[in-house]
């Protein structure tokens, strides 16, 4: 049943997509919420969806890579409708919800069947670990997509060229701000993510830290992360330099997430499929 | 007579070559006078503003009267004729007409529809008076334009979308930070320009107004008007620190802000964007400033690119307004092919009055005794018979006047009647200013 709801919502963010770009080309606002009430029918539909997994598995549904990638695409949609309650960029779901659409369709092709939870993974620590986790990474996601939106709207502006690209897309303050916003929310929320999940190995493996791949590359991301604040902070790296580096953030992050659990095996592999 | 336009504008030439051939203000009547000594040209104005360069001439030979103006132009800047050829445009007659009464509607501006062209078209032309450069067909080319110009701004909304190059600016600004309520404007030069893009800005919600001047004095006359704050010219860079936008446009010849200068103020300000307007011609910002990161520059061209983009809602109002021109253009002409029509008619009419005068004496010293009311009839039935003889021809030509066979026309009665010589003898009355034609305004 969980599943036909995710399917259910899939076809909602594809029709959300296709809103948002006739919207994006036509600049019609009809599309614009027309796209927005999709969208939030899909983020519904997917929210009972993992709801009903979780009752049925009795653990937080994200143990094997279609959870993963179905749960990471319900944070950036439910990002997506936080930030539009405040910032009402509008094209702003043009760049995201193709991101989220992709994740599930790949998530189609996975094998579904919930698998028993391994007993090292059961731990109060697990449910904390992923949410902080995977928040983090949508919000950077959402850094990505703004960076690329700035670098977009720098090269119009610096070039001159302020035709229908640069009509279309939002003001460089407003990409700037979103993508430091991203920052200070995102980065928290990876630390704390790392940190929880330290705690939770301390619990399964009695080890704090293993140097294991998917660590190593939190790590580095995180590492990432933090001098891009710093960098922003004191030596005011902002516009075309921080939205690259999001866009660079964002390539560490999904690394961290596919890369290592496709290439690099490790404790964290049995999140495999 | 020909009208003669010869010119170039933000069209045909870009701006290193304008700014090149811009003439100064403080100039334009020294050069003018000397523009008089062509023996070609009769009549003469010079338009210099930012986005153009035109001499609108009358001349009786336009091919010697064109090769003259060009060489004039090109030794006056210290050019050569070659550099700039290919981008200057020549215009006569009914042509030369449409383009200076365009030109006067701000059809032909960079913002079409802006307002700023026709006082400069004013003033260019009290210079041309004031140096006694322009003469019966400038004054009423001129007197029309004027009113084509209020007709087109009553008449189309051309005007109603505020456009200029503030305009623009501001909805640059719009797109670099959004809104500008809480933005600082810092202006570097405190002349007529400067003030109208400021007072847009400061329209548009931004919260304090800079101003820096070479003259201090000035700065800070301009600052009060804005309630805003005069900076010393030396102190330029404090603005610079505390400004968002920066809009420049002094007479200074070379470049008055340079990259290593701004580069420097940008690790200072640390990284805060700035948005730098330069509407100097010649400019004010060295271009690559452009390339410094979070460091906009746009020049007069620049804007230009823009305000092609937003062009397509003036077009409508563009084409009825150039209907309208078009009306009046038909009109001027009509009144200036007369003025080959004209001194043949008044010729022919002194010719048959010199017969008349000669003949009635000849009359009437044969009969000495004649009483005064006698003579009086013999006066008015002369004229008469005068007048009645030239109704028809004369009546003839000026409805005919500007068909293919008026000069076959003229040239047979000229002929005819011995005329030749009188064209010379009526010019010094065309080179009155008709009075009667200047309420027109």
């Amino acid at each position: 049943m969980n599943i036909h709801f995710f399917q259910f919502a899939s076809l909602f963010y594809l029709l959300g997509t296709l809103a948002s770009l006739v919207y994006i080309i036509s600049l019609k606002e009809t599309f614009s919420k027309l796209a927005a009430v999709v969208i939030s029918t899909g983020f519904a539909s997917h929210t009972l969806a993992l709801l009903m997994r979780y009752v049925e598995a009795g653990h937080t549904p994200v143990t094997n890579l279609y959870e993963s990638l179905s749960f990471f695409a319900w944070m950036i949609i439910g990002v997506l409708l936080i930030v539009n309650l405040k910032y009402r960029v509008k094209v702003l779901s043009s760049f995201i919800t193709p991101i989220a659409l992709i994740m599930m369709i790949f998530a189609l092709a996975l094998p579904k069947e919930i698998l028993p939870l391994a007993p090292v993974l059961k731990s109060f620590w697990h449910p904390f670990h992923i949410i902080f986790a995977f928040l983090g990474n949508a919000i950077f996601t959402l850094a990505f997509c703004c960076g690329v939106m700035y670098l977009i709207q720098e090269h119009q502006l610096k070039s001159k060229k302020m035709g229908a690209i640069a009509k279309r897309l939002p003001p460089l303050k407003v990409l700037d701000d979103l993508n430091y916003q991203s920052l200070t929310f995102g980065f928290p929320l990876l630390t704390l993510g790392i940190i929880t999940g330290a705690i939770w190995a301390e619990y399964a493996w009695g080890r704090y830290w293993s140097w294991d791949p998917k660590e190593t590359w939190s790590l580095i991301t995180w590492f990432f992360y933090a001098a891009m604040l710093h960098q922003r902070l004191t030596l005011g790296w902002r516009g075309r330099k921080a939205a690259t580096m999001a866009i660079i953030g964002f390539l560490a992050v999904l690394f961290t997430f596919l890369g290592v659990n496709l290439l690099l095996p490790g404790l964290h592999s049995y999140a495999n499929w | 007579m020909e009208l003669i336009v010869i010119g170039l504008n933000h069209k045909t030439a870009p701006i290193e070559i304008r700014e090149r051939l811009a003439f100064q203000e403080s100039e334009i009547g020294t050069v003018l006078s000397e523009a008089k000594s062509l023996a070609s040209v009769k009549e003469g104005m010079i338009l210099s503003t930012c986005n153009r360069v035109e001499i609108f001439a009358a001349a009786r030979e336009a091919e010697k009267a064109v090769q003259d103006l060009k060489g004039f132009l090109a030794r006056h800047r210290g050019l050569s004729l070659m550099e700039f050829e290919k981008n200057l445009y020549l215009l006569m007659g009914e042509e030369a007409v449409r383009h200076v009464f365009r030109v006067a509607s701000s059809l032909d501006s960079m913002v079409v529809g802006e307002p700023q062209i026709l006082g400069q078209i004013k003033s260019a032309y009290n210079m041309s008076v004031e140096s006694k450069a322009s003469g019966l067909i400038l004054h009423k080319l001129l007197h029309q334009a004027f009113h084509v110009a209020k007709r087109v701004r009553t008449e189309t909304k051309i005007g109603n979308n505020a456009v200029s190059v503030s305009f623009v600016a501001v909805e640059l600004a719009k797109k670099i930070f959004e809104n500008l309520s809480r933005k600082i404007v810092l202006l570097i030069g405190a002349g007529e320009m400067c003030e109208l893009a400021a007072r847009h800005l400061v329209s548009a919600g931004v919260e304090k107004v800079l101003v820096t001047n070479r003259t201090y004095d000035r700065a800070a006359a301009l600052a009060q008007e804005f309630k805003g704050e005069p900076i010393p010219f030396e102190e330029m860079n404090q603005g610079l620190m505390r400004a968002d936008i920066v809009m420049s446009s002094t007479g200074s010849p070379e470049y008055l802000l340079r990259h290593d200068q701004i580069a420097r103020v940008m690790k200072d300000r640390k990284q805060k964007p700035i948005f730098f307007i330069d509407i100097a011609v010649p400019r004010d910002i060295e271009p690559t400033v452009n390339d410094i990161e979070n460091v906009y520059l746009y020049d007069l061209d620049d804007l230009q690119e823009v305000v092609n983009a937003n062009i397509q809602d003036r077009e409508k109002e563009a084409r009825k307004a150039d209907a309208l021109v078009q009306d009046e253009v038909v009109k001027f002409v009509n009144w200036y092919k007369t003025l080959d029509v004209t001194p043949t008619i008044v010729a022919l009419r002194k010719r048959f009055e010199e017969i008349r005068r000669k003949e009635l004496e000849k009359t009437l010293s044969l009969h000495p005794t004649l009483s005064v009311k006698e003579r009086q009839s013999m006066e008015a039935l002369t004229s008469a018979i005068v007048n009645k003889i030239l109704h028809g021809p004369l009546t003839f030509l000026k409805r005919t006047n500007g068909d293919m066979t008026t000069d076959l026309f003229l040239d047979a009665l000229q002929t005819l009647f011995g005329l030749e010589a009188v064209e010379f003898e009526e010019e010094k009355d065309f080179q009155k200013p008709p009075l009667s034609s200047e309420g027109e305004d």
